[in-house]
């Protein structure tokens, strides 16, 4: 190797009698990065957030969060001489008048649509493979608070062009606040600048929109990646990847590069969206007024799911010692977000408990190899994932003709079942795709090729799959179960001896118990010679 | 640290269709052309393969370079003010963007992917707790410390500290206070039970002209109009609570829900604001007199009090006195009699108080 570059020698030198920073460099710079295509949503939901932090600064430099009204005499006709507020104004003015400035606008709604599409297929991945187990329960938890932040950062920022459609947002908003026992009409009151819509929101939600959620952002996704950094990444089962290593390409150059082309196709793809996909024609929807909404208003995609708890929810209120409590709005609101984010801000934790598995985790599960786990999260999926389609269904009724109340009733009585079928589905799917699994071991794959018995019998030959997969399919776990309950003369142990611990070894049974070790092939008496095996002399014959 | 050992296959898995022979060899070529003496696990790439690569990616940054230079024209070139012209600028913009990033995005990709080697390298994880002596210093030190500092020893001090500190963090809350005035009665009254400055009850006027309203005008059945107060038609605060739906019936369709002396010759006046979350509940069907607000399908009869047939709303939709003036124009005869909109904790009871005082 050549000696390095004056120039880069001498700035190096420079930096590292000042800060040490070799000592870093050398134990990171060849930090190896394994490979898997759904290691890059998370990296999909950050590029995103970058994004979003360099088009909103953009916007910021003309966008005017006031609600003072104005009458608009800009370029776009429609709308001239029209009264509205500063925020509303400001936004066509940069729609409309500054060069590039739809763009940007463009640019940034689909951003963070995308930001929050990336965090929560990436949250999903991580999910279903395990990676939040020991060590990474801590990122995980900071990953489910990057989230909710990053749902009331949406909503903030949807409220700031001040149209008729963000207003309808904001209006269900202020609903959902006096909702709130005891303190809902302060809250309302207080965020508001008085009665709804007071003067004072926009230039409210514009300072929590810039400035302290996206501070609080920065912060979290930094230590985000300091502990994915420290903590080094999972990786998925395969060939010689064990808990106690990683395999894969260095951090530099190659992992470096790979992950800079990743932003570009990440901000090529939202800046193809932002050009050719029109997305919040704010000019469209008007000015806002209370007194008016068009039909099919829809949140962002990201609120669709508590729209839907809404719409599903029957009317239900009661007088609380002469006090209002409406449930029909308390529950929607309130409920599903808390059952979705708690129950996956626990989960790491009740699954530690309930397998009692205290060790550490490197290697991600194959979903198929821990059926619960996957049935729970197709559960939970299936629970949002109704929700979010009622949060449309007078889209669905107008374009399906389908009735508008049937598809109401339908979410009433599915947000039920729904779950409850999906779980099952998945379970078993996961307990086919196993046996599958076993029978590719033990048995081979079918290779197509047919061959003549010297007796006259055709038949299938089966060949052992590649060694990677095989690798792959082998690096299956066992999920721990609770030590036996009883010991050997049949008393369970005292912490088992309570109803709850009674519950916890029950739970643990089921969770963990592995009904298709690999060993498992089928192999049923004379199956064997039925398709034969392959030989030594066949090898030849297949190439 | 880093400890590197070699891998001749790809640790990668690679994805296959069942019932196609494996091949013998391994699925990514990873024969080694010209191995590196000294360094396993990264496997240089075909030379030959590399030149062509090279050329590809000199022709994705060209482009990138291209584009990159368009877009600065096109800044120049494309003007906006009309919507046209603002749709001619955002495409040339945004193509030329969406260009630049991707092909330069495209040609690092190939760059990373068929001029440089492939790794396929190793390295040690550790156990993440620290050694148990580190442990018990920390912990020794961390109880000095505690020792040291008295925090433990003088209780007076420790206690005193902690009152000290609790006001200081309910201040960030105080500070809130001055947000916003206190809800006081607010929520329960609208514009509409003010008089006028001349002392006259207030005139139901169209929303968006401002006309009044002669009843004897409005006298289509089934018909429907959105009102605003007079006097109150730009003041968004005052809409938000006090906009109205007025409907025309036949006096037979009007069932009991109703309250007959608050309407004027089949003319029914309903707050707009729905009693979910406060949309305005806007879509009105004629046949069937429903009411449907368009956010969350809370579905009212008009033609019984605005009571709810569906929906996730608790409450009808207020109905407002309304009579005429004078001159033959309609106009409020009170204000509402229970609070509009959204339910509120101190809203309590309000239709069985109403009832209550009218026994």
């Amino acid at each position: 190797m050549n000696a390095p570059p004056k120039a880069i020698t001498g700035v190096s030198t420079f930096v590292d009698d000042r800060i040490g920073a070799g000592n870093f460099l050398k134990r990171n710079l060849r930090k190896i990065f394994p490979d898997h295509w759904s290691f890059l949503l998370g990296e999909i939901a950050l590029y995103s957030f970058i994004i979003l932090l360099l088009t909103g600064t953009f916007l910021t430099f003309w966008f005017k969060p006031g609600m003072a009204e104005t009458t608009y005499t800009g370029n776009y006709a429609p709308l001239y001489g029209v009264k509205m507020s500063e925020a509303y104004a400001s936004a066509l003015h940069i729609s409309f008048d500054i060069r590039g400035g739809l763009l940007m606008r463009q640019i940034h709604h689909w951003a963070a649509l995308l930001f929050v599409a990336g965090m929560t297929v990436h949250m999903l991945r991580v999910f279903f493979t395990g990676a939040y187990r020991k060590p990474r329960e801590l990122n995980w938890i900071i990953g489910i608070l990057l989230l909710s932040l990053a749902l009331l950062e949406g909503l903030t920022g949807y409220s700031l062009p001040d149209d008729l459609l963000s207003g309808a947002g904001l209006r269900i908003t202020e609903g959902v606040m006096l909702a709130i026992p005891i303190v809902g009409t302060y809250l309302q009151f207080f965020l508001f600048g008085g009665e709804y819509p007071g003067h004072d929101v926009i230039s409210r939600f514009y300072s929590i929109h810039i400035l302290l959620i996206p501070g609080i952002l920065l912060a979290l996704v930094t230590a985000h990646m300091i502990l994915m950094w420290v903590q080094k990444h999972t990786q998925m089962p395969g060939k010689g990847r064990t808990e106690k290593n990683v395999v894969g390409a260095p951090f530099y150059p190659a992992f470096m590069i790979k992950a800079g082309a990743f932003f570009l196709f990440t901000f090529g793809v939202i800046a193809l969206l932002g050009t050719f996909a029109q997305i919040n024609p704010i000019w469209l929807f008007g000015p806002y007024t209370p007194a008016d909404i068009s039909a099919g208003s829809q949140p962002d995609w990201y609120m669709g799911f508590l729209e839907g708890a809404l719409r599903l929810m029957p009317a239900w209120e009661i007088n609380f010692l002469g006090h209002t409590v409406t449930f029909s709005v308390l529950i929607p609101a309130l409920v599903p977000l808390g059952i979705v984010m708690t129950g996956l801000a626990l989960y790491p934790f009740l699954e530690q408990w309930v397998t009692g598995d205290r060790r550490e985790h490197h290697v991600a599960d194959r979903p198929r190899n821990n059926p619960h786990r996957t049935a729970i999260g197709i559960s939970g999926m299936t629970f949002y994932g109704i929700l979010w389609l009622l949060g449309a269904n007078d889209e669905i009724s107008a374009n399906f003709h389908i009735s508008l109340y049937t598809t109401t009733w339908f979410g009433r009585v599915a947000i039920f079942v729904g779950p409850a079928i999906a779980y099952w589905i998945t379970y078993r799917m996961c307990i086919g795709l196993q046996r599958k699994d076993a029978e590719v071991l033990s048995h081979g794959v079918e290779s197509g090729v047919i061959k003549r018995m010297p007796n006259g019998q055709y038949i299938e030959i089966h060949t052992p799959p590649a060694e990677d997969i095989a690798e792959h399919i082998r690096g299956k776990k066992e999920i721990p179960v609770l030590e036996s309950a009883e010991d050997g003369e049949g008393i369970p142990p005292k912490s088992a001896r309570s109803a709850l611990g009674r519950l916890r070894a029950k739970l643990s049974e089921a969770y963990g118990t592995d009904h298709v070790p690999l060993t498992d092939g089928h192999h049923e008496e004379g199956h064997e010679g039925e398709h034969a095996g392959v030989g030594a002399g066949d090898r030849k014959e297949l190439h | 640290m880093t400890e590197q050992n070699e891998f001749p296959e790809s640790g990668r898995v690679q994805t296959r269709v069942l019932g196609t022979p494996p091949a013998d060899a391994p699925i990514v070529d990873t024969d080694p052309v010209h191995a590196p003496e000294g360094v396993p696990g990264v496997i240089p790439q075909d030379p030959v393969k590399a030149r062509k690569a090279e050329r590809l990616v000199a022709l994705l940054f060209l482009v990138t370079f291209l584009a990159g230079a368009g877009f600065i024209a096109s800044y120049v070139i494309f003007q906006v003010g009309t919507i046209d012209r603002t749709a001619t600028s955002n495409l040339a913009l945004g193509g030329t963007l969406a260009l630049a990033l991707l092909s330069l995005a495209a040609g690092l990709t190939v760059w990373v992917r068929r001029i440089m080697p492939k790794y396929n390298l190793v390295q040690e994880r550790h156990e993440m707790r620290s050694d148990d002596d580190t442990r018990e210093y920390v912990q020794e030190t961390f109880l000095q410390g505690a020792d040291e500092s008295g925090f433990v020893k003088h209780r007076l001090l420790r206690r005193t500290l902690l009152l000290a500190a609790a006001p200081l963090g309910l201040a960030p809350l105080v500070l809130l206070k001055d947000l916003g005035p206190l809800p006081g009665t607010s929520l329960r009254h609208t514009v509409w039970g003010e008089p006028t400055k001349d002392g006259k009850p207030r005139r139901l006027v169209v929303e968006g002209s401002g006309q009044p309203i002669r009843a004897a005008d409005f006298n289509s059945p089934g018909g429907i109009l959105s009102v605003v107060p007079e006097g109150y038609e730009e003041d968004l605060n005052a809409l938000a609570k006090a906009t109205l739906i007025l409907l025309k019936f036949r006096p037979e369709e009007l069932k009991s829900g109703t309250n007959l002396n608050w309407t004027h010759d089949g003319i029914v006046a309903y707050s707009k604001i729905c009693t979910h979350v406060g949309c305005p509940a806007a879509l009105y069907e004629q046949t069937t007199h429903h009411i449907l607000c368009p956010c969350h399908q809370s579905t009212f009869d008009a033609a019984d009090g605005a009571k709810v047939v569906f929906g996730p709303a608790a409450r009808p939709l207020p109905q407002l006195p309304i009579g005429i003036d004078e001159e033959g124009y309609l106009v409020a005869k009170s204000d509402f009699d229970v609070p509009v909109g959204p339910s509120f904790w101190e809203r309590g009871d309000a239709e069985a108080e109403v009832r209550e005082k009218a026994s």
